[in-house]
């Protein structure tokens, strides 16, 4: 069965020359063949027709999808900023009600932060990142639309609650214990429908951050590519690190809910604190995930404005890496009114002082180009503008709130409502809709309005300014947050009027802007293929109905390769560069490696397909019918989902190709299929198993919490059964030993024996699972925090337990079906990396359960 | 800073005229005042930097190009991005940060012990080596000139101590004790609140602090500490059977009588207060019947019950009596 004679275990290297020759780059190709190429291109990435465009996952659909799907949700979080505003708008106002108002700021802030801030990010990469790197879609466009799904579901199902008065009411922040003793169904509907979300955000990440390592074309070495693809590492990396603490935190908040598991009880041990701290953890670094993409936008504009490559683009991008690890230290500050020790308040104080630096050198890198450069205030650049008067008064609210003596007076007042409203204004909104004005005319070939975008812009910086500026002198006469209204007398009347008017403007101004956005340009003709003049890759793009991107990857020598090398527009024009054609009409891209960007294979990317939506479909029943104690319909909506994915796994990737080589152009021969650390999956998956595992130190993060804590584990409590653990650990030990063995079998061509391993692996995966069940079945978990957390990281481990069984029976049927071979090993490979996280997870959980409350 | 606080204290002042009590800029309190002036510090320096930056932003825009100049712009960005915030960033940390002792400092003697309930405020004094505290509820009296300590928690949920004229605020979690102090130094009658989200009637959950010359205090203690003085006139005395008819001792205590309920606040003394349920009403008759008939229509989510059972005659003749426990 396993077909080992036809396969060579040797693994086939590029051949051919290169860096190709002035003299190769200059010959010129054939009209005829240039047709045929084009044809078979077309041919390749047509996109589907009918009611079938929804199964449609390559980024240039999927990209417009997510953005405005993100756009809706951001209007509709909008709507509610409204009513808020009309609600306070005079005191003693009695036209919504103290429980719809809590709804409707709770969904507010959630719906902006989860619904449209980090989405829209991911929407305009996913759009944007091909076409700045040259390539023809994300490694993993299935991944891409499966996100997308996930997000439209779990965004409607979380929103939508509002309409049937079930919305989550206890703030965006989800503090218990007011969130955990919350009746009805809203604080669920906020975690597992959001936690879901934060499922797709990570996917997404996790696609960009494959997409930018390894999908550059020839020559782009990382200190030459786009700056906006350095942000989009960053961002995506501080997403990988940001989001698992919150997904651990919404974890034990949900074995609360459901099963009284006393994590943030503290009549039975437990502590609110850590849900802040976990909470915060991730919320800070949020920040900077909304911010970092809108300062990459700048970025891209700013040198296009003045015509000039960007002043110290090293600057910019040690600056951009300083601020993700900085934001990771700032936590602290959303929490100095909670008791901490005055030391910790200084420290935390000085960290978020220090987060001015690199944002400071990055704003004076973008003035320095500008400086050196001629300005024209194109619609894009009227934006960044206003970003920048608008940034920088939240920046510098920003730094009078991080002394903390101050910020025992602004803290939870509408001094911070301002201060938060104007970096997210200045740091995201404003922006993004110059990204929008900048990078429209390549997504849709069409230009808008520059006089709509004047009429919208000043309607939106001015009522910024009417509506925010006011409430830092509310928030200062003593106005606190989130109340639903105030008495008459205490001098805040007046103020709120204002900000309610100028509220209402930012409203008509975002109207003026949808207008624009939305009406329909069929006259207007296409538009100038550079319009803007300039230098990065994505203004190659030429044909709107050719979706494959670029006609021919190019091989690319400078930061602004449209400004340095005359010839290229020409070269890729006509299919000199790599990837030309598409003689099998499959979907391909080309990989480079991570430093210096050789080519080195081509990839089949996936096409169409109903899978990715019921993927989502089930996924998002498994979270979402818990809410509801649905128990059973989840898991069987879990279990399809796992049967829909595997399907989709096993169809279309890692298949072993027909064409072990192919020819990349340029008389390059690439490899065709990759396995281990060269193969794009491989790092998706060691990228995914960071966070992952993020999340896992989270959880085990709890017990060590709770162990500063006076009497923990409380005296006389029982242990954890020791033998079970021990054998739980030498059980998951000896799965893992079966898995590398059998990769390490297979690649030998002793397929049999590999077969032998991965049969016996997954008997012992389940052993050790059982055991470690077995070690803390006699606790009981709702009686103190202390068994609770036990039976937390037990459940953490098992359920990590069954993808890995489920992996290894995958590679099992892979080899005897003849997927899997002793080259065409790339599931083998993942799956092993996979063991290793859970190696490591099922040992710490061991030692955490068996070993530490007996060293305690 | 005794000096910059000289400086500002008239500017200080006039806003304390036109803002309202509950305000942080005009303040009532030594720690407000540190605070105050730190904000206008602040706020100087912010709006030289605003106009700085964005001069600077305008400026790069509008210029005609020139020679560009690699070691301008690099000065530029050393110098701008880093020596210059490295240098007011730690200036303002060295002033910032000295503040926050004091800012803490333990109290002279008398402590308060503070209790956040849904949606009201349990008040303890605890006089210094007092045996037993003295209970009440919703209000604050503190000694002008003295510093004062708060023990702080919560039944509940979280919730936080803030009165804005006075200092800064402390938040107030169940099963954990947070501290801080304060020390009015201007006789007057502030607003408080509560601060951190605490579910359906967070805006209703207020209390006033009247800051009192030291004499005027300890009087108003003792007579705080002794049992509520009996009913007088036929109203009032019908007003005390109906109170023990329905029930109401059942949660509320009023000390000297057979009410002795803790659930809700402590009305011993609630006709001397200046607001009622939580700074939500005053304390006019009309006020306190509205309350009795339905104080979820003032207070959303109020575990109170609704009395609209009574009849105006009953409803008037309980107000009667509880303004009498003064």
């Amino acid at each position: 069965m396993t077909d080992r004679h036809h396969s060579d275990p040797e693994v086939p290297r590029p051949e051919g020359p290169y860096p190709p020759t002035e003299a190769m780059l200059s010959e010129p190709v054939p009209e005829a063949l240039q047709a045929e190429q084009r044809r078979q291109l077309a041919a390749a990435w047509d996109a589907p027709k009918g009611w079938r465009y929804w199964t449609a996952v390559n980024n240039s659909e999927v990209g417009v999808w997510y953005a405005l799907t993100a756009f809706f949700f951001m209007l509709c979080a909008g709507v509610m900023a409204l009513m808020i505003r009309v609600q306070l708008a005079v005191p003693e106002n009695d036209l919504i009600s103290a429980d719809l108002f809590n709804q409707l700021f709770t969904m507010h802030g959630s719906g902006m932060m989860f619904l449209f801030a980090v989405p829209m990010f991911e929407a305009i990469s996913i759009l944007m990142l091909p076409g700045l790197l040259g390539a023809r879609d994300m490694p993993f466009p299935r991944l891409s639309a499966y996100g997308f799904w996930c997000f439209v579901i779990g965004g409607v199902f979380v929103l939508g609650a509002i309409l049937f008065n079930a919305a989550p009411k206890a703030g965006w922040f989800m503090y218990p214990p007011l969130a955990t003793e919350e009746e009805g169904v809203g604080s669920d509907i906020w975690l597992l429908g959001l936690s879901f979300i934060e499922v797709a955000s990570i996917a997404a990440a996790v696609e960009l951050i494959v997409g930018t390592l390894k999908c550059r074309p020839p020559g782009m070495r990382v200190n030459t590519m786009p700056l906006y693809a350095w942000y989009v590492m960053v961002v995506g990396g501080m997403i990988l690190f940001a989001f698992p603490p919150l997904i651990a935190g919404d974890f034990l908040f949900e074995l609360q809910r459901s099963f009284d598991w006393p994590f943030f009880d503290p009549a039975r041990g437990g502590d609110p604190m850590l849900w802040q701290h976990l909470f915060w953890i991730f919320g800070h670094p949020e920040v900077y995930i909304v911010f970092l993409p809108s300062i990459a936008i700048a970025a891209m504009v700013v040198p296009t404005v003045a015509q000039r490559p960007i002043f110290g683009y090293s600057w910019i991008v040690l600056s951009a890496v300083g601020t993700g690890f900085i934001s990771f230290g700032l936590w602290v500050h959303h929490m100095f009114t909670t008791g901490l020790p005055a030391l910790s308040l200084g420290f935390f104080s000085a960290a978020s002082e220090a987060v001015v630096i690199p944002t400071g050198i990055q704003l004076f890198c973008f003035v320095a180009t500008l400086i050196a450069g001629r300005v024209k205030m194109t619609p894009p650049m009227l934006w960044i503008a206003g970003a920048l008067a608008v940034f920088t008064t939240g920046g510098l609210t920003g730094v009078m709130v991080a002394v903390a003596p101050f910020d025992f007076q602004a803290h939870d007042g509408y001094f911070i409502v301002a201060h938060l409203h104007y970096v997210l204004f200045g740091g995201m909104v404003f922006p993004v809709i110059g990204g929008i004005y900048y990078f429209f005319p390549f997504i849709a070939k069409k230009q808008l309005s520059a006089r709509l975008s004047r009429w919208s812009f000043w309607l939106i910086f001015s009522g910024t300014n009417i509506c925010y500026f006011p409430m830092h002198l509310t928030g200062l006469t003593g106005m606190p947050r989130r109340i639903y209204t105030y008495p008459d007398g205490l001098g805040w009347g007046w103020l709120n009027m204002i900000s309610t008017l100028g509220a209402f403007a930012i409203a008509a101004g975002f109207l003026v802007f949808a207008y624009d956005l939305l009406r329909p340009k069929g006259g207007q003709g296409q538009v100038a293929r550079n319009p803007w003049n300039a230098g990065t890759l994505e203004w190659t793009h030429d044909i709107p109905e050719a979706k494959w991107g670029v006609r021919s990857i190019p091989f690319v020598r400078s930061r602004y390769p449209l400004w340095d090398e005359p010839k290229l527009v020409e070269r890729m024009d006509a299919g000199r560069y790599y990837l030309p054609d598409s003689p099998e009409q499959k979907r391909e891209t080309l990989i480079t490696s991570v430093i210096d960007a050789r080519p080195i294979q081509v990839q089949e990317v996936t096409g169409p397909t109903w899978v990715t939506l019921w993927a989502a479909g089930f996924t998002g029943g498994a979270f979402i019918f818990p809410t509801f104690h649905w128990y059973g319909p989840a898991m069987v909506s879990a279990a399809f989902a796992v049967v829909t994915i595997l399907y989709w796994l096993w169809t279309s990737t890692a298949r072993p190709p027909r064409h072990e080589m192919r020819e990349a152009g340029l008389g390059l021969r690439l490899p065709t299929y990759a396995s281990g650390p060269a193969a794009v999956g491989w790092w998706a998956v060691w990228i995914t198993m960071l966070g992952d595992a993020t999340g896992f130190a989270s959880v085990v993060f709890g017990f060590f919490f709770y162990w500063t804590a006076s009497d923990f584990p409380p005296a006389g409590s029982p242990l954890a059964a020791g033998w079970p653990a021990a054998g739980a650990a030498l059980a998951y030990l000896a799965s893992w030993g079966l898995t590398l063995g059998a990769r390490m079998l297979n690649r030998g061509e002793r397929s049999g024996a590999a077969m032998a391993c991965l049969a016996l692996a997954p008997l012992l995966a389940v052993l050790g699972a059982g055991a470690l069940i077995l070690s803390v079945l006699h606790l009981e978990p709702a009686s103190h925090v202390y068994p609770a957390i036990l039976w937390a990281i037990m459940v953490w481990c098992v359920t990590h337990t069954i993808p890995g069984v489920i992996m290894q029976l995958y590679c099992l049927a892979g080899i005897l079906f003849g997927k899997l071979r002793p080259r065409h090993d790339a599931d083998l490979w993942n799956s092993t990396l996979f063991w290793h996280f859970l190696l490591l997870t099922a040992l710490v959980s061991a030692a955490v359960i068996g070993l530490a409350p007996r060293l305690l | 800073m005794a000096r910059l606080t000289a400086l500002l204290l008239p500017l200080l002042l006039l806003l304390a005229g036109c803002s309202g009590r509950q305000s942080a800029l005009g303040p009532g309190g030594a720690d407000a005042q540190v605070l105050a002036v730190l904000f206008f510090v602040m706020l100087g320096g912010a709006v030289v930097l605003w106009l700085f930056m964005n001069g600077l932003f305008y400026w790069a825009t509008r210029r005609s190009p020139s020679a560009h100049s690699e070691k301008g712009s690099f000065l530029l960005i050393v110098i701008g991005g880093i020596l210059f915030p490295t240098v007011v960033l730690a200036a303002l940390l060295s002033y910032g940060l000295a503040i926050l002792p004091d800012q803490r400092a333990p109290g002279d003697g008398l402590t308060v012990a503070v209790r956040g309930e849904q949606w009201w405020w349990r008040v303890e004094y605890w006089p210094e080596g007092a045996e037993a505290p003295i209970r009440t509820a919703n209000e604050i009296r503190l000694p002008v000139g003295a510093r004062t300590e708060f023990r702080l928690d919560s039944h509940r949920v979280i919730h936080s101590f803030w009165v804005p004229a006075l200092g800064g605020k402390m938040d107030m979690f169940p099963g954990r004790e947070t501290r801080m102090s304060l020390e009015p130094v201007r006789p007057g009658l502030y607003r408080g609140q509560c601060a951190e989200f605490c579910g359906e009637s967070h805006a209703w959950m207020a209390f006033e602090v009247e800051a009192m010359e030291p004499a005027a205090f300890d009087a108003w203690l003792a007579h705080e500490a002794s049992d509520a003085r009996p009913p007088e006139g036929a109203e009032a005395q019908r007003g005390a059977a109906l109170f023990a008819a329905q029930g109401c001792g059942a949660c509320h205590a009023v000390r000297g009588t057979e009410a002795v309920g803790q659930v809700g606040p402590d009305l011993t003394h609630v006709g001397s207060r200046h607001s009622l349920g939580a700074g939500r009403l005053g304390m006019a008759q009309e006020d306190l019947m509205r309350w009795i008939r339905d104080p979820a229509a003032f207070k959303p989510g109020a575990e109170m019950p609704a009395y609209d059972h009574l009849s105006e005659a009953q409803l008037s003749d309980l107000a009667t009596y509880l303004r009498g426990l003064q």
